[in-house]
């Protein structure tokens, strides 16, 4: 009986791994284990190798391992890639056409199982489900509903190769990769996406628009294919800039708007963000990250695009940004963010990669009557004449009306504006709206979510990460060994507070920045953001250049 | 009753004798014929002097950026389909800037009224050649001469079989104003292409050289699209105004599942739809 298996699958696209991969995933989830998906594919839609790691445990399982139990090839290359990872005693799955020897293997014969092609997968999951001791009903379960929106032939057809698939493997007599019980409940399968999605879904988003790159085009094309029912607009647009005009223009409306792009779709997008922070337009910018410069390695991950969403836009104005570490705190930060964005009238971003994007997790269901609705815009106002979209407030934030709804005028400007939204080049008022918008950073910064700390009262060395590293550390630190070292973890990455890490940091005997990049773009920020204020600024921003005489005003020489 | 005084009077920035002036004429008397108040359209504009026309009137107002105007606009229209919402911009900002998101709301035929304050010319950043000057064209940024072949925004509209495709001349304020309610009346995309002077900038198409040329086609049907084609072609010594093409393609938004409403903001995520949703998860 095993307690924790790592199993992958490894093929060309278009074979069909990530279907059996899926449909495994699902049963072991139903089963009551822990999975931890880890994908990994290259940028073309036929061929090449592709990979569907999952790995399965008793205990929590929280991020990818190297070693394999077992090898499931659907072709030649996947053994030659991966039997260096083979444990001792692990088994490698293959059909009999490709070629291997050596001990530990075991032919499925794909093609008499299955009628026909179609069907292979099918035979993968039975042989696969007998292998770990998976009680039959379950995947016969996964079947009828992931096929019984089709004819019941298709159902009845497929629970015959499952059951052929099953009979086989029996008759092979193997069970020393059975996984012991659990009786944990079953949670959801979902990857980082989903999270955002169904995040997305609670908070009430309207409208989203998008330009598809991977790995976020999964976010609008599910919006669009599960949100009609609750009347959610989703157009993918002709370029990431009419993106994200258009989630702005639906903002302004009055619509719950998101965008979801990668870095080099981002990249274009930040002539919108600078205008969502000019116009104090709500709006959730969702940003997968993965490796550039360019167009990169479009399929593989990194967090290399902290410091473009940090500084994405001209000009100044506040945002904040979100960085889930797993699918449940994708969902709970997604919310947060749209309403945030609501409450600060700006972006707000969360920032994701391709590891968690498309990572599938064991979640528990969230809790959904925890979500209240972010605040919406309003639709009256008692003396239309007196509206004015950028009323000077003490906290910045003006009052937010939908257009056409009553006799009121709702003015919205990118150009510098007078409380009423039309345009000006008087300083004076470019200086009290800078000031105005600015201020708005307090409402970010009065719940700015401070890191989680795992471990240890007092720690020898200490894990600082953030976003999608958060499984990786954590199991690092199990396996260091009990009481050595702590992480670290930021879920937010902009703004930040130091009372929230200043102490713990200092405390430690050492602390080691783990992340996704070459240039360590977060350990850097923070180390920034660590030093002590310092008052001694003299600030101009209304439009003139500094001079001698502003500068000596302001300067205490006494 | 709404009379154009209800659209207000303001001070402008722009040069006395620019064409602008004349079709914020135009538009104001084409919205009080309509009986349309000033809170119930929504104008969308970029950057540029065209641009700022949204300012000098009475409306609800989005002014975005340079050669975006449609995107956002479209953004609107989707979030509120009941919404009147016109797009102002110049040749620069629509065609140029924004070229591809004016080709895009061609073929999505969303409905939006497009008013293209045409002068040939880049009017903000003082004086460039824009998409649309003539070959040859002589400007301080192209001293030789303009070496591009203009774009021919009236033609390429009608190829595409835009909904409602029409040229106006700010010198013919009501023959304008008319065609703008049209325009709003059309359903889907609709374009105005607007010839504009700026007396400024653009000594070659001046307000003589348009009145010259403007002549109002008799007989033309405007639902015969290869008729259409030739006369959107037609520039030079004669250049025809009013509408030159009208399609019957339904509006997108009209396409649109709002199941709920068709104000998006009202959409609030039922409970027990989410919850559906989730399980499809388990
Ligand atoms: C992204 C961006 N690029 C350039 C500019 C500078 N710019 C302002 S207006 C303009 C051209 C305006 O020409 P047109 O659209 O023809 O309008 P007109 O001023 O003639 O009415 C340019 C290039 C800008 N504001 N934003
Ligand atoms: S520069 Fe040209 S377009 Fe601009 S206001 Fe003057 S005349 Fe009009």
């Amino acid at each position: 009986m095993r307690r924790e298996l790592n199993i992958l699958i490894g093929g060309e696209a278009g074979q069909g791994l990530v279907t059996v991969g899926e449909l495994l995933t699902k049963a072991l989830i139903r089963s009551g284990y822990n999975v931890h998906v880890c994908q990994g594919y290259m940028s073309r839609i036929r061929g090449g190798h592709n990979t569907f790691a999952v790995r399965a445990g008793v205990e929590r399982v929280l991020g990818p391992v190297s070693k394999i139990d077992i090898l499931v090839a659907l072709n030649q290359e996947t053994i030659t890639l991966h039997k260096g990872q083979m444990r001792e005693d692990g088994l490698v799955l293959k059909d009999k056409e490709i070629e291997m020897e050596g001990d530990g293997l075991l032919e499925i014969p794909f093609k008499e199982l299955a009628p026909s092609p179609l069907f292979e997968n099918v035979v993968g999951l039975g042989f696969l489900s007998a292998l770990l001791g998976l009680d039959k009903a379950v995947p016969q379960g996964c079947i009828k509903d992931i096929f019984g929106k089709k004819k019941p032939e298709v159902v009845e057809k497929n629970l015959d190769v499952l059951e052929a698939a099953y009979s086989f493997a029996r008759k092979q007599g193997i069970q020393s990769h059975n996984l012991a019980r659990t009786d944990q409940k079953p949670g959801l399968m979902l990857t980082g996406n989903d999270g955002v999605i169904l995040g997305a879904m609670a908070a009430g988003v309207n409208f989203c628009s998008y330009y598809p790159m991977t790995p976020s085009t999964g976010i609008p094309m599910t919006l669009n294919a599960k949100g009609k029912s609750l009347g959610i607009v989703v157009e993918q647009a002709e370029d990431e800039i009419a993106a994200i005009n258009m989630a702005i223009g639906a903002s302004y409306a009055g619509a719950r708007s998101m965008v979801a792009t990668s870095g080099g779709g981002f990249a274009l997008m930040c002539e919108g963000v600078s205008l969502a922070g000019m116009t104090e337009t709500p709006i959730v910018i969702v940003v997968g990250q993965r490796p550039g410069p360019a167009t990169g390695l479009p399929t593989r991950t990194e967090q290399g695009d902290l410091n473009l969403v940090l500084y994405s836009g001209h000009g100044e104005f506040p945002r904040a940004i979100f960085a889930p570490g797993n699918p449940e705190q994708g969902f709970d930060l997604t919310v947060r963010a749209f309403d945030l964005a609501e409450r600060s009238q700006g972006p707000v971003f969360v920032l994701t990669d391709q590891y968690l994007a498309d990572s599938y997790r064991n979640v528990p269901p969230f809790d959904l009557s925890r979500v209240k609705g972010p605040a919406s815009p309003g639709d009256s106002w008692p003396d239309p004449q007196t509206y004015q979209r950028y009323a000077l407030t003490d906290d910045g934030v003006s009052p937010r009306l939908v257009p056409t709804l009553g006799p009121y005028l709702v003015v919205a400007d990118s150009d510098e504006h007078y409380p009423d939204g039309h345009i000006t080049e008087d300083l004076e008022v470019r200086t009290a709206m800078t000031e105005k918008r600015l201020s708005k950073e307090k409402i970010i910064k009065q719940d700015v979510v401070p890191p989680d700390y795992y471990g240890p009262d007092q720690v020898q060395t200490l894990l600082v990460c953030w976003g999608s590293t958060l499984g990786p550390a954590l199991e690092a630190q199990g396996k260091a060994g009990k009481n050595k070292v702590g992480v670290l973890h930021f879920t937010q990455v902009w703004p930040l507070d130091q009372d929230h890490f200043r102490e713990r940091m200092g405390s430690a005997g050492r602390v080691v920045f783990v992340e996704s990049n070459a240039t360590a773009q977060f350990a850097r920020l923070l180390e920034r953001e660590v030093v002590p204020d310092s008052k001694n600024y003299i600030l101009r921003y209304d439009g003139l250049p500094l001079d001698a005489e502003y500068i000596l005003a302001r300067l205490d020489l006494s | 009753m709404v009379s154009v005084d209800d659209y207000g009077d303001f001070e402008t920035a722009w040069c006395p004798g620019c064409g602008n002036h004349s079709i914020l004429k135009a538009v104001k008397k084409a919205l009080a014929s309509m009986g349309l108040e000033p809170h119930e359209s929504i104008f969308v504009s970029g950057i540029g002097q065209a641009a700022k026309s949204p300012h000098y009137l009475k409306a609800n107002v989005f002014n975005g950026l340079h050669g975006r105007a449609l995107p956002a606009a479209t953004g609107i229209k989707l979030a509120n389909p009941r919404a009147n919402v016109i797009v102002q911009s110049g040749d620069g900002c629509n065609y140029g800037e924004g070229g591809n998101h004016f080709l895009a709301a061609i073929r999505r035929n969303i409905g939006l009224t497009l008013l293209a304050h045409d002068n040939q010319i880049y009017g903000l950043t003082k004086g460039q050649a824009s998409p649309t000057t003539t070959q040859g064209h002589a400007t301080k940024a192209q001293p030789g001469g303009n070496p591009s072949a203009p774009f021919n925004p009236v033609a390429v509209a009608v190829t595409m079989q835009a909904n409602f495709v029409a040229r106006g001349f700010s010198g013919m304020i009501d023959h304008l104003a008319d065609l703008i309610v049209q325009a709003i009346n059309h359903p889907g995309f609709s374009l105005i292409d607007i010839m504009q002077p700026c007396v400024t900038f653009n000594k070659v198409n001046t307000f003589a050289w348009y009145k010259e040329r403007c002549y109002e086609p008799q007989g033309h049907d405007p639902e015969d699209w290869e008729q259409a084609i030739r006369l959107a072609n037609q520039w030079g010594d004669r250049i025809p105004v009013g509408v030159i093409y009208r399609g019957t393609r339904p509006a997108f938004e009209q396409t649109l599942p709002h199941p709920t409403n068709d104000l998006l903001y009202k959409n609030r995520p039922a409970r027990d739809v989410l919850k559906e949703i989730m399980n499809v998860y388990s």
